[in-house]
């Protein structure tokens, strides 16, 4: 046996193009699990994070996020098969924000689709999709590579956004709409911008090659001094603007259905208020028929935002109707700093959250000085977003 | 010893292997006066720790822990007992080319790991899992269930059989297909819905052919891998863990249990017969020819060597013993002790790699592992065997001195007879280990200086020290005709035996073998609730 | 102008064929449409040289369900037979013969085992006997069953609940059971052991030790024919007159069957199954559209991924159908000499195998893509009975030889003359001098069963018949009622329930589900 010894794999987290300038920035080593990559949890102040994207601009390492890169000649008729959306109406050069479901019609993930050309799009997502994907790709001619760790990803969010891009020299930046993207030149490469963002507010998406991420990090950072800075940010921050926009999360407001180990626990598009995505008129995709089916019959949960009275966070408290009978439960729930409220995303059982919408109370466990005290609460459900300026919308964005 | 006059006890348990420790301390624990005996002059049965070579101990049969049932290691306090389960981590198959793959801890260092090898495969692998862990979810409730008779119109087997079918229905339709499946599918096929690569299916394959005589290919061979991934350790399922002692210490726990509860355990008491009166159980006789009498009479053996060796015929209904003789009890594995003089090299692994910690296997194909079973069936050991290698030292100090090791190598195929009228008691046994042997030295440039002693294990040395028939690990094939109410015969799978007052709590009842304890623990159910005491009530399934 | 049909049934193979005729009796408008110039699919005879005419596919009537044949009146139609309750010899090692018949055995058996021959024979009969209602029941769903698929599978339950207790478990303690052990349990000698071995493991993928193969003899012993359960029987004129007669029956109701008419794609408007397109691009519609494909390819080619949930395209696509089972089609100038078998054997039917063992060797090869060296082989020599194959004198011998991978790892077009030899070479050893009688020979891998018979993975069943893929598994749960996810497209073929055998059952339960669902639209129209 003279074949030589295997190198065993690296044991450890793996590094992202922008870590030499991070890690140095992370003086708590505070981290949050993203797929076994180096990825902040927060910086040390998780509310001051809060306030850069909500007041100035922050930035946050979007290189562990899954791409997807999805060409050949049946691209359209594939993603049309997979995805919930009518994906002929996303236009070249713009981003669809969609769910995929199972045969059942139970939603396995959501993501971003970015057309970059006639038959050719990327997949953004929080988790690894490839089995689902290849699987859905059987009689198609497609071909799907995960493009990971080609793509270095860098969302920019915050009101002063607009203006940082155009000091790094992103000309007309300002007449992208919303989900919209563009090529611009950069440090003899370029770099993409999409408006797009988990933030519900201004904010976009850098998209560039790994060798031009140190060179962006460092030309955001000088482009951003005159704009009160550019603030990194970690996880926690990016939670609580995304529960503020009313936006669901993988893992927390729902099981992907494809990991789901209990029968009941799975969700469709309906289920969790995201029926605008689905396009039934547009032919068959995968779960068609179930959620045909859900529609005739109706859902068995549904999804809201709820105002919970006083001020304590009630993430994962039980929902009662009366006092009495469970009905549900808050599966993000934050203090909102900036809409001064206690708010929160709820899975309810039906017709709670439809038409019953009374008589709602949540229970709360909090501790006082070290004493564990329970409150009951009232919980009021309401229309998301909680926050929500018009430069999020307006092209061009209003200057801050 | 015969001039002791012994008193008419409530319970005897005829044998001192885990199940039937665990039967008498339930028994015990519920207030009545048992006794367990044993032929040999330890207890334990295949659960055994013993020391062959000076300063090592080792686990002569089974090897390590996982499927030991937490709710029997709560039930008889079994850690105050001085049980101490460590979980290991990881485990590598060695390959032909000289490269490996090794299993990590860290779910995205396994990834890596196997992006290496395949990336569809390590994309599949989340699937694999949940696939793995939706069943095993679904069937853990059962194992502390007593299966019904489906051919009964009792209340209580109409109920439970009410209760099976509900419990199926919560899976969902996809889910009640997939169940079926894995009763029914070969390990092959199931991998080949996941996995490309060949070393990932042989690796994972292992669990599905480990103490059966069956092949990869073969169909069914699907469940045996759900029977080994059912277990787990604080909550971490499918979690392998090695007993801190060596296995010796889960049966000295549960006899300590046992003691603490004043059950009685004689050894060197060899059953000769269970004697029958007037179609009951009384008692038994012994080799020595003492007659001790009881109301109850429990039998850890398997059901063969119950029925056929320590059962008068004529004590039975016909039909019974001709379905006992027809019960398929097949050795297939044979296993080896090697004491160390130090920590062996291996080709394809660094030394300190983690995963030398784990499982380690040389076998690279599913073709291989299945060719292994090719020799079994013409009567012969495997040429190329699947081993099953551990080298528990390196996380329990307590087996081998400071810096030496005990290796134990589990070996898949071994038939119980050999064919050519060859004799297992004879060169066989030797030419045998030397297989194993010369097959992990390949891998391993330093390992055969290295050895100290060894004990060579083949199914006819299973059987003539534990008792177990053929060698069979699980007192009993674990196939679709031998499970749940089949088990170990239809219509005798609530654990009595056709005798009143006698029941059986071997592996060889559901669910089956494993150091698991839950057979003896159902059969104490059941003998508490004929004698109507209460307090060992069917466990409710709701998730703690 | 085309014309417009009520039902269209794509292939011509003896479901489709049975599922037309009883649409057709019931009044439907009915198109059958075959990818071959020839109806019958693997149940068809053709002329393998000038004058020699056989059973190329399927050589034995065993299993074609008696309704089907009442129904459909096909002795009215043409349907005879050159034998019924035909003898079977098995010839082993050294002229070693076995000869069994209904519950008669004889020869080379022990007298312990002779004694046991017919009680063991019954027991089996009686608990495939308890199988027979299922057959024609269409499966009650896992889950969600509405009140008459709740009483379907009470009655199932019922027909084993009523064996009695002690044959109860002992069905139910055999059917998971494999062949080897079931036999050796009970016999002795070599030659009873290979009879019951070879009906049960023949057409699969698995050898006498693989689990599920009770099972699979106990669904073959379902059937009954002329009046017999578990016999054997020789249509006159080959295995081709039984689908012309089921052609008759169907023509004679109205039904219109056109040949050389492959289909190319199912066409699909809204949701529905409206219609169909030939190769040639010609487009007929109808309201119902039947598949005697097999699943995978009605569904992953005519149906096609866009119209299909992907993991219902997924578990399609998981169907194990990996044939193993290849056909031997001999023209011999006369009668080959067996060693120790008389005019009489070979009018019945031949296995060839020492032992038990010998099967279960024979199955290790192919584990591996390699076909085996020596084979299992059943025989028939149908000219005997039935001279109007060859005319008086010359022979016609089919033979299937079992063992024989569909992935070959050599490639079957590198491998086939090989293997020819070794089919060869293995008969001279029971028939010295076969050799140099054959006129022409015709040899069906299973990659030839795929492409010209359209058996997918050239497995006769459409798929293993194995408990993960028989009843509300068949072929898989979503399509279990010969309806799958597609309004108006059903299954008819051998990979629906009950599967495969001459049977007929699948066609005649696809037709009433098809009826039900013309008389239920009906009603809502």
């Amino acid at each position: 046996m003279n074949a030589p010894v295997t190198k065993p794999i690296h044991v450890g987290l793996k590094p992202t193009p922008f870590i030499e300038r991070l890690r140095p920035l992370n003086k708590f080593e505070s981290l949050e699990y993203w797929k076994g990559y180096w990825s902040p949890a927060d910086y040390g102040n998780a509310e001051r994070e809060y306030f850069a994207i909500r007041n100035t601009s922050s930035v946050f390492d979007l290189s562990p996020m899954t791409k997807y890169r999805i060409t050949g000649p049946d691209t359209v008729a594939f993603l049309q098969r997979m995805v919930t959306r009518d994906v002929s109406k996303i236009k070249v050069g713009r981003v669809g924000y969609t769910v995929w479901c199972n045969d059942e019609g139970k939603v396995i993930d959501d993501g971003t689709l970015f057309r970059l050309g006639e038959n050719h799009f990327r997949l953004c997502c929080q988790e690894n999709q490839l089995f689902w994907l290849s699987h859905s790709a059987e009689g198609f001619d497609v071909n799907i590579y995960d493009e990971t760790d080609e793509v270095t990803g860098l969302s920019l969010q915050g009101p002063t956004s607009c203006s940082v891009l155009k000091a790094l020299g992103c000309e007309g930046i300002e007449t992208l709409k919303p989900f919209e993207m563009r090529a611009f030149p950069f440090a003899g490469g370029e770099v993409v911008v999409s408006r797009t963002g988990f933030t519900g507010d201004l904010g976009y998406e850098l998209w560039i090659d790994p060798s031009l991420a140190l060179p962006l990090w460092d030309g955001l950072q000088e482009a951003g001094k005159p704009f009160s800075g550019v603030e990194p940010i970690g996880s926690h921050a990016l939670d609580m603007v995304r529960i503020e926009a009313g936006f669901i999360a993988a893992q927390v407001d729902f099981v992907p259905a494809d990991q789901a180990i209990r029968a009941d626990r799975a969700r469709s598009p309906f289920e969790l208020n995201l029926g605008w995505l689905v396009a039934m008129d547009k032919g068959h995709f995968t779960g068609r028929r179930a959620l045909l089916e859900e529609q005739k019959n109706g859902s068995k949960y549904c999804l809201v935002a709820v105002d919970i009275d006083g001020k304590y966070p009630a993430d994962g408290s039980i929902i009662y109707h009366h006092k009495e009978t469970e009905v549900g439960h808050i599966t993000s729930g934050i203090w909102s700093p900036t809409a001064k409220r206690n708010i929160g995303l709820a899975s309810l059982l039906v017709p709670f959250g439809k038409t019953m919408l009374d008589d709602l109370w949540v229970e709360i466990y909090v501790m006082r000085e070290l004493k564990w005290e329970k409150l009951m609460v009232k919980c009021t459900v309401v229309k998301a977003p909680f926050f929500e300026p018009a430069r999020r919308r307006a092209t061009p964005p209003l200057t801050y | 010893m015969a001039e002791r006059a012994d008193k008419t006890r409530d319970v005897i348990v005829i044998g001192a292997g885990h199940n039937g420790l665990v039967n008498a301390a339930y028994l015990a624990r519920a207030g009545l006066d048992v006794l367990v005996l044993e032929k040999n002059d330890h207890i334990g049965g295949a659960a055994v720790s013993s020391v062959m070579y000076e300063g090592w101990t080792y686990s002569n049969c089974s090897y390590v822990c996982s499927l030991l049932r937490p709710e029997i290691m709560r039930d008889l306090e079994l850690p105050r007992h001085g049980l101490q389960v460590i979980p290991y981590e990881g485990g590598a198959t060695m390959m032909r080319n000289g490269d490996h793959f090794a299993t990590y801890y860290d779910h995205d260092v396994f990834r890596e790991e196997m992006r290496r090898h395949s990336r569809k495969d390590a994309e599949a692998y989340d699937h694999y899992s949940t696939a793995v862990m939706k069943q095993c979810r679904w069937i853990k409730p059962l194992l502390l269930r007593t299966p019904p008779d489906p051919t009964s119109f009792r209340p209580r087997d109409l109920q439970e059989l009410l209760y099976l079918g509900k419990h199926f229905a919560s899976l969902g339709e996809r889910d009640m297909g997939e169940l079926i499946r894995f009763f029914t599918l070969s390990i092959a096929d199931f991998l080949d819905e996941y996995f490309e690569s060949d070393v990932v299916k042989a690796h994972f394959a292992g669990s599905g052919i480990i103490g059966t005589a069956l092949g990869p290919y073969s169909p069914g061979t699907a469940y045996v891998l759900l029977h080994h991934y059912m277990g787990d350790i604080d909550g971490s399922v499918g979690a392998w863990g090695f007993a801190r002692g060596g296995m010796g210490s889960v049966s000295s726990a549960i006899a300590a249990s046992l003691l603490s509860y004043k059950g009685e355990i004689r050894v060197n008491s060899e059953v000769a017969q269970v004697l029958v009166e007037n179609g009951k159980a009384t008692g038994v006789v012994l080799a020595n020819g003492d007659i001790i009498r009881a109301r109850k009479v429990v039998s850890n053996l398997d059901v063969k060597r119950t029925f056929t060796k320590i059962t008068d015929p004529k004590d039975l209904p016909g039909d019974f013993l001709e379905r006992v003789t027809k019960f398929k009890i097949r050795g297939s594995s044979g296993k080896l002790n090697i004491s160390l003089d130090g920590m062996p090299t291996f080709n394809n692994v660094p030394a300190g790699h983690s995963s030398l910690r784990g499982d380690l296997h040389f076998t690279d194909s599913m073709e291989r592992m299945e060719r292994a079973y090719d020799d079994w069936k013409a009567g012969d050991w495997s040429r190329d065997p699947y081993v099953d290698m551990l080298l528990p030292t390196q996380i329990d100090p307590t087996m081998a001195p400071p810096g030496k090791h005990y290796m134990s190598v589990f070996v898949q195929y071994a038939p119980p007879t050999l064919s050519g009228g060859r004799d297992w008691d004879g060169p066989a046994r030797q030419q045998f280990a030397d297989t194993v042997i010369n097959q992990i030295a390949a891998c391993s440039p330093n390992f055969k200086d290295l050895i100290n002693h060894y004990e060579v294990r083949t199914p006819w040395d299973i059987e003539n020290e534990v008792g177990l028939t053929e060698g069979n690990i699980f007192q009993g094939e674990l196939t679709m005709d031998q499970l749940i109410f089949n088990r170990p015969v239809p219509g005798y799978a609530q654990y009595k035996a056709p005798i009143a007052n006698m029941y059986m709590c071997g592996s060889s009842t559901h669910p089956g073998g494993g150091v698991m304890g839950a057979p003896g623990a159902n059969a104490a159910r059941e003998i508490l609730r004929d004698l109507r005491i209460h307090g060992m009530d069917p466990r409710q399934e709701i998730e703690l | 102008m085309t014309k417009s049909y009520d039902h269209i049934v794509i292939g011509a193979g003896h479901n489709g064929l049975t599922a037309a005729a009883y649409l057709a009796k019931a009044g439907g408008r009915v198109l059958v449409l075959e990818a071959r110039d020839a109806i019958g699919g693997a149940s068809a005879t053709a002329e393998i040289a000038p004058g020699y005419k056989v059973s190329t596919c399927a050589h034995l009537l065993n299993q074609l369900h008696p309704r089907v044949a009442k129904d459909l009146g096909l002795a009215s139609h043409g349907l005879k037979f050159a034998g019924t309750d035909l003898p079977t010899t098995v010839l082993g090692a050294s002229g070693a013969v076995l000869r069994a018949q209904g519950d008669n055995v004889e020869g080379a058996i022990s007298p312990a085992d002779r004694a046991k021959y017919a009680a063991f024979r019954k027991k089996l009969l009686k608990f495939s006997k308890r199988l027979q209602p299922m057959l024609l029941t269409t499966p009650p769903r896992l889950l969600n069953r509405d009140f008459k698929q709740n009483m379907d599978l009470l009655k199932l339950g019922w027909a084993i609940r009523s064996l009695g207790r002690t044959d109860m478990r002992e069905f139910l303690r055999v059917a998971g059971m494999n062949v080897y052990d079931l036999v050796r349990d009970d016999f002795e000698s070599d030659l009873v052991q290979v009879l019951f071995a070879n009906d049960a493991v023949l057409g699969t993928s698995m050898g006498p030790r693989s689990p599920g193969t009770v099972l699979t003899l106990l669904y073959r012993l379902t059937g009954e024919i002329a009046g017999r359960q578990g016999a054997l029987a020789l249509p006159q004129g080959g295995m081709g007159a039984v689908a012309d007669a089921l052609a008759a029956a169907a023509t004679k109701a109205g039904a219109e069957i056109r040949t050389a008419a492959p289909v190319a794609r199912i066409l699909i408007e809204n949701d529905r199954a409206v219609g169909v397109v030939l190769s040639s691009g010609e487009e007929i519609r109808a309201g119902h559209i039947l598949s005697n494909a097999d699943p995978r390819t009605t569904f992953v080619k005519l149906v096609g991924a866009r119209h299909l949930d992907a993991g219902f395209q997924r578990d399609v696509t998981k169907i194990r159908t990996k044939g193993m089972a290849a056909k031997l089609n001999l023209a011999l100038d006369s009668l080959p000499a067996f060693t120790g078998l008389n005019q009489s054997d070979l009018a019945g039917r031949v296995i060839l195998s020492e032992s038990i063992e010998q099967i279960e060797n024979a199955f290790n090869p192919a584990k591996y893509g390699e076909y085996s060296p020596t084979p299992l082989i059943e025989l028939t020599i149908p000219s005997v009975a039935d001279p109007s194959l060859t005319g008086p004198g010359k022979h016609v011998l089919s033979a299937i030889v079992q063992y024989a991978p569909y992935h070959l790892k050599a490639g079957w077009d590198a491998a086939r003359e090989d293997f020819l030899k070794t089919i060869m070479a293995r008969l001279e050893n029971f028939a010295p001098g076969i050799g140099k009688q054959v006129v022409a020979s015709q040899l069906l891998t299973p990659l030839d069963l795929e492409r010209e018979y359209g058996l997918p993975g050239g497995h006769w069943h459409h798929g293993e018949l194995a408990i993960d893929q028989l009843l509300m598994l068949r072929p898989v749960a979503a399509a279990s009622r010969y309806e799958g996810p597609i309004a108006g497209l059903y299954l008819c073929g051998a990979g629906a329930h009950p599967g495969g055998g001459v049977m007929g059952a699948a066609g005649h339960n696809a037709a009433r589900t098809v009826l039900e669902a013309r008389k239920s639209g009906e009603k809502a129209a």
